[in-house]
């Protein structure tokens, strides 16, 4: 299985390709990426370099244009499209439908990946858009389980993609508009969630509160360790509990479930995390890719190793199980 | 300006559910879009109900649509999306999976969790059979005039939220089977309780977001009651309410007056907050910094 690997900075993509992934994701520092943070991303000769530095050595880049374009703001995201395509991208990442109708008449040739933003959760879907755009791939919304994936691969010939570490959205990806509505920062339009220009770590009476958008979602006692106030993993209450209501502080480690995927027809595994170091990139990339060579040669996964490289030390393998949801 | 009834988004009992659209037969608004928008699991406590709903609202003279799923995954959720045009009136997309068992070229809603953010998305909606969209509540103003002039060229009605909790988020993971420690799948309809949505607090226990099974909500009511002759004057010809316990027909009439011109802003704001005691009204994805935010009528900053 093919391991697509995050990189948020030119360094990190080297360091990706040094330590075995076979494709990179990356985009361009704007908006039209769903990972638009301060310092990340690639201008455009950096996009040109670090894809002729992956194609030297046999890896391919795709190209994220994964935000939905502002109405009257085309222009920027349409620009992305083609010089994506003259720098050479093996494949655009898409979630827009105006969008993937404009790259499939302007840019024929340029292989057209549909995003996880786009929420593409059943094989009816993901025939209409590859039937109407020529979709080769798509990246599958994390609300399905193992099962319902082979059942998705068995009715579409559109390879599929899944995330299997790092950050873990808990809504239907491209759907979510909690971010604006506290923040006015919306991953939808932006490229941004729960934005750390909004958020507020306070000290009073004894505990630390830790803040969105002057929302109190998370409180901890003096000395405790305060996560970052990210809305869906926050802390509520609701009747008569208080706890994380939507999902706890976890990310999704599903590298025991690598045989399974294969298994069910997954072409390819993600790792989220353009926001992350080379360094943690390249670590979490030598581990799955030796997952993925001893499931290829039918030997037994190495133990997990990634544990500790999970955001707030504790894993999940999300809605690949069914009782998750 | 119309008036639009989005579907009801709560669990409600077979009844009140059937009630609602009873009563809104005789009531100011041009037209309907009822069924099963957030879980499948609702749909046999009143589907049997939905072909009297369509009829009486018909005979009295309402445009009628049935809403799709917002989040399509299973087989039997495929399968009941597919039914939908076999009804006999529009189907509203809420999920792309609706518009893959479409005719190709037959005419259909947008409601408003597609996503339809640019002039590029709503040319390819309009040429594949589009002729109405609500747009995503998220959208800017300035957005909605840009899209609303695209929109005229296309002959594409635009719809804007006009009122209610708006939908934020849907996952494939059931919240209100979560809080009560089980899963989806034996639910054991616990949303059911909770017919506008469960309080959702901050740790300051400020009420924040609203609990819908599957789906999160804001806890304020959207209102475009100090934007309605912006709205007008951009070109947008509806406004959609989205269906909340108390006297709903009440605030479709009051909206009627807003539009009449018998209610100012601020009086429409009054008779809305009336009806909703301990919830705010919210206008901030039209013209404020962040949807939660509240203009009260002074222009936007």
């Amino acid at each position: 299985m093919e391991i697509v690997c995050p990189a948020g900075t030119p360094a990190s993509l080297r360091a990706a390709v040094k330590a075995g992934a076979h494709t990179i994701y990356c985009g361009f520092a704007d908006e039209t990426n769903a990972r638009n943070f301060p310092g990340l991303n690639f201008d455009r000769a950096e996009m040109r370099d670090g894809i002729a530095f992956a194609h030297a050595r046999g890896a391919k880049v795709l190209v994220a244009i994964n935000t939905f374009p502002r109405a009257g703001g085309e222009a920027t995201w349409h620009a992305a499209i083609a010089d994506a395509e003259a720098a050479g991208a093996d494949a655009v990442i898409l979630a827009d439908l105006g969008l993937l109708d404009r790259a499939a008449r302007h840019h024929p040739g340029l292989r057209r990946h549909l995003s996880v933003q786009a929420a593409a959760a059943n094989a009816d879907m993901i025939n209409l858009y590859a039937d109407t755009f020529g979709v080769k791939r798509v990246v599958l919304p994390r609300v399905l389980s193992v099962p319902e994936i082979a059942a998705i691969n068995a009715e579409t010939q559109v390879e599929t993609e899944v995330f299997v570490f790092g950050g873990l959205c808990v809504m239907a990806e491209g759907r979510c508009s909690l971010s604006s509505y506290a923040t006015g920062k919306s991953p939808n339009m932006n490229g941004v969630c729960s934005p750390a220009s909004h958020v507020e770590y306070v000290e009073e009476n004894g505990t630390l509160d830790a803040r969105l958008g002057g929302y109190t979602i998370h409180r901890a006692a003096r000395g405790e360790p305060a996560p970052y106030p990210t809305l869906c993993k926050g802390c509520f209450g609701a009747g008569e509990k208080t706890g994380h209501l939507f999902e706890d502080p976890v990310s999704l480690n599903a590298e025991q479930l690598i045989p399974q995927l294969e298994k069910a027809g997954v072409t390819a595994l993600k790792i989220e995390g353009r926001q992350r170091s080379s360094s943690y990139v390249a670590q979490v990339v030598r581990n799955f890719r030796a997952a993925v060579d001893a499931v290829a040669a039918g030997r037994p996964l190495p133990a997990g190793m990634l544990a500790r490289l999970s955001e707030g030390q504790a894993g999940t393998t999300g809605a690949y199980r069914k009782t998750w949801r | 300006m119309d008036l639009t009834v989005g579907p009801n988004q709560f669990f409600w009992k077979a009844d009140a559910w059937a009630q609602l659209y009873e009563t809104l037969a005789a009531e100011p608004v041009d037209r309907v879009v009822l069924g099963e928008l957030v879980c499948s699991k609702r749909a046999p406590f009143y589907q049997a109900r939905i072909p009297e709903a369509i009829e009486t609202l018909l005979a009295a003279g309402k445009e009628v649509a049935l809403t799709s799923l917002a989040l399509v995954t299973l087989k039997r959720e495929r399968k009941m999306t597919a039914e939908l045009a076999e009804m006999g009136v529009a189907v509203e997309v809420n999920d792309l999976t609706a518009l893959a068992h479409l005719p190709e070229g037959a005419p259909f809603w947008v409601g408003p969790l597609v996503n339809v953010y640019n002039e590029g998305t709503l040319a390819w909606l309009a040429a594949r059979g589009a002729r109405r969209v609500c747009l995503p509540p998220e959208l800017t103003l300035d957005s909605v005039r840009v899209l609303t002039a695209a929109a005229r060229d296309l002959g594409v009605a635009i719809e804007v939220w006009g009122h209610g909790r708006v939908p934020l988020a849907i996952s494939g993971r059931c919240y209100h089977a979560r809080l009560h420690g089980r899963t989806k799948d034996n639910c054991q309809f616990a949303c059911e309780d909770d017919p506008d949505g469960l309080d959702v607090r901050t740790m300051d226990d400020q009420p924040f977001l609203a609990m819908n099974g599957v789906q999160t909500l804001s806890h304020t009511h959207a209102s475009a009651a100090h934007q309605y002759g912006a709205l007008v004057e951009a070109g947008v010809t509806a406004l959609r309410l989205s269906p909340q316990t108390g006297d709903f027909a009440a605030l479709c009439r009051a909206w009627r007056a807003r539009i009449d011109g018998a209610l100012d802003g601020a009086g429409l704001a009054a008779k809305l907050e009336a009806q909703a005691p301990g919830v705010r009204l919210s206008d901030g994805f039209l013209t404020g910094a962040r949807g939660v935010d509240w203009s009260g009528g002074r222009p936007a900053a």
